[in-house]
């Protein structure tokens, strides 16, 4: 993204000729026009009385017209970003990813462009080890009350007291079966793993990254999700290689396969397991009783991000109980905010694939940073693709 | 006449800066930069550190299959493209009516206006359950699974790649001199020995720039293996793409992306010398 003086950057000479060049020939955009008369000034202070816009913060800084934020397949409810746009004047870009593996070699790479991402929690401390993301400056996200947040899912946002990253929702990690092909109940991940290769044979997906794929079949034999012991890695990769011939993907976008009836099974986060059980009811959503991934997905701002003002509103915008509440509707993840469960419909909050029992809980982990950057992890993962 | 000359060759540097520039910034530069990572250390937290050694080449064979799968799929894809896009090509060469050849020549080129991505995603949804499956299910056939099979992905490349290779074959028939196949006729040549001996073999040249066009192309495929063979098979494209934006180890992925280069020339080089074998003296026209 180009950066102007729009993104709060001063105004060059070359920006300022080209304004009055345009100015000349008669051609105003809607901003400039209420930039120049001060027209703005005064509409965003009688949207501040009259309570239009949300907070003050709209009102005293340029958010320019445009920000991108990256985030997950299905995460978001759309009309968001409407709705923000409509109060905001700011178009938001949504970049999809299928991994935080892939989100961090873009910042790694330098100018994502991004001024909003969706990291999950065992990447901030690596983000902020290699400061590639900014401290939040709390004043601006008057929106957020850490005091409301359940400390189980939020801890890892704050590193040295400093918040880097506040919580959008948490989840599990667990698989979604057919019911109506695959009609053995499951309960396991072991089941899982072991009917991939006989009922499942040709129908079952896997992620395409390690901490899961990896994760998961380490608890085929019980081991830690976030092992990296030789050995354990060792039976893993036997399991997985074993499992390869009879797979019928190896993608993290597996709504597509799980909709058409292509696939019957498959890894599955939280609230992919919720929609697809919402739309189509005999797609159960199983957590393996080995245990497994808990996880929570937060907001961060890239140290490069092209317009921090916007990432911030929107931040700010997103963290309002009454937009996150719509956000948890449409995305189908529990809430980290007691705020926002407040709001949630008994039907939710009684939904035990959003909320499940506490002795399928305890047993699973959080992911370790170790887990994600670990190359030897990476490279059994590589050899699993190309076997 | 001296200084004529001066001006000649200046001019005609002055000409070529542009081009020259453009080689430069996007060709050469990059190499080097990936040549430099290339012998370079994986970071602790992933990327590039500074180095020199050749530990990334030496691990070379980690990523064996991924190369043998796409020397297999390479020449295989641009065989089956090959074996659609003649017919296609003789037929809108040398049989067309005048006035559709254009019309018919454009149909050709038009899907390649649209983003591969997006064609690709249609064939998805086409093999995919709510496609053809879900219309045999209609007649009573099945639980049939056509989406992440070979047979997906080698359509996907035919697909794809079809215009590359319709298009220079197209060119080499139409310029075919007609007299040589009413000569050949006249000789008492039965249509196919005119077919074998005259008209495929002067087509040979074009024949030959698509094949290379299409293989060299497909040495870098990773997204239709992805989207249509559902990322169980890792090609050379997948293992680069894997290694920048999964395991982010740049120098192993930039050791992979030199040979990559390395095998393409040499491709290159042996389509170049079988062409003109068999062709006389003319040249594939790709270098």
């Amino acid at each position: 993204m180009s950066k102007s003086y729009r993104d709060g950057l001063p105004i060059s000479p070359e920006n300022f000729v080209d304004q009055l060049m345009r100015l000349k020939r008669g051609s105003i955009g809607r901003r400039d026009f209420l930039g120049l008369t001060g027209l703005g000034i005064a509409t965003a202070l009688m949207a501040r009385e009259i309570g239009i816009m949300p907070t003050p913060a709209f009102a005293a800084e340029n958010l320019g017209d445009r920000m991108s934020i990256a985030t997950w397949p299905n995460y978001h409810d759309p009309q968001t970003f409407e709705n923000f746009k409509k109060d905001t004047g700011v178009a938001v870009e949504v970049n999809v990813f299928g991994s935080n593996e892939e989100m961090l070699a873009k910042l790694q790479a330098g100018a994502s462009g991004w001024s909003l991402f969706v990291p999950t929690n065992y990447t901030i401390s690596t983000y902020k080890k290699l400061g590639i993301i900014e401290p939040l400056d709390m004043a601006k996200l008057a929106n957020f009350d850490g005091t409301q947040e359940d400390p189980r899912f939020t801890s890892e946002g704050t590193i040295d007291k400093v918040i880097y990253a506040v919580p959008k929702n948490w989840g599990t990690t667990g698989f979604a079966v057919n019911t109506k092909k695959l009609t053995k109940p499951m309960t396991s991940w072991k089941e899982f793993w072991d009917t991939a290769m006989a009922e499942g044979d040709g129908r079952t997906m896997v992620h395409d990254y390690q901490l899961t794929t990896i994760g998961n079949a380490l608890k085929y034999f019980g081991y830690s999700f976030n092992s990296l012991k030789q050995d354990e890695l060792a039976k893993a990769e036997e399991l997985l290689l074993k499992v390869k011939p009879h797979l019928f993907a190896v993608s993290s976008d597996y709504q597509p396969g799980m909709r058409a009836g292509d696939a019957w099974m498959t890894m599955c986060w939280t609230n992919d397991g919720a929609q697809l059980h919402r739309d189509i009811p005999e797609i159960a959503y199983v957590l393996g009783k080995e245990g497994g991934e808990i996880w929570t997905d937060f907001y961060a701002i890239p140290k490069d991000a092209p317009n921090k003002p916007a990432g911030y509103a929107l931040l700010n915008y997103l963290m309002n109980p009454q937009v996150a509440v719509k956000e948890h509707l449409a995305n189908g993840a529990p809430s980290t905010d007691a705020r926002v469960n407040k709001l949630l419909p008994k039907e939710v909050l009684d939904n035990p694939i959003l909320y499940p029992a506490a002795d399928l809980l305890t047993p699973l982990e959080f992911g370790a940073a170790a887990t994600l950057t670990d190359p030897g992890r990476a490279e059994l993962m590589a050899r699993f693709k190309s076997a | 006449m001296h200084g004529n000359r001066f001006r000649h060759n200046f001019l005609t540097a002055l000409l070529l800066a542009p081009a020259t520039a453009w080689l430069v910034v996007f060709l050469v530069l990059p190499f080097i930069a990936i040549a430099i990572f290339s012998v370079g250390e994986r970071a602790p937290e992933g990327g590039y550190q500074a180095a020199f050694t050749l530990a990334q080449y030496a691990n070379l064979p980690a990523r064996a299959t991924a190369f043998w799968n796409t020397m297999v799929l390479a020449p295989v894809g641009a065989l089956a493209c090959l074996l659609v896009a003649y017919p296609v090509a003789y037929y809108l060469a040398l049989q067309a009516p005048q006035r559709w050849r254009l019309i018919l020549l454009a149909l050709v080129v038009i899907p390649f206006w649209t983003s591969l991505l997006m064609r690709t995603y249609a064939w998805m949804y086409i093999l995919g359950g709510r496609g053809i499956p879900a219309l045999l299910a209609l007649v009573g056939i099945e639980d049939v699974r056509l989406i992440n099979t070979p047979g997906a992905v080698l359509l996907g490349i035919v697909y794809g790649y079809l215009p590359l290779m319709i298009l220079p074959i197209y060119v080499s028939l139409e310029r075919l001199d007609r007299r040589l196949l009413e000569a050949s006729a006249d000789l008492g040549a039965t249509p196919l020995s005119t077919f074998l001996g005259v008209t495929l073999k002067l087509s040979l040249p074009g024949v030959m720039t698509g094949f290379s066009l299409v293989m060299i192309l497909l040495l870098g495929e990773y997204l239709i293996p992805t989207l249509l063979g559902g990322g169980k098979v890792f090609f050379i494209g997948n293992a680069l793409v894997d290694l920048f934006l999964q395991s982010r180890n740049w120098p192993f992925g930039s050791a992979i992306a030199i040979t990559l280069v390395l095998v393409s020339v040499v491709v290159l080089i042996a389509a170049n010398r079988i062409s003109t074998r068999v062709s006389g003296a003319r040249r594939v026209d790709l270098i």
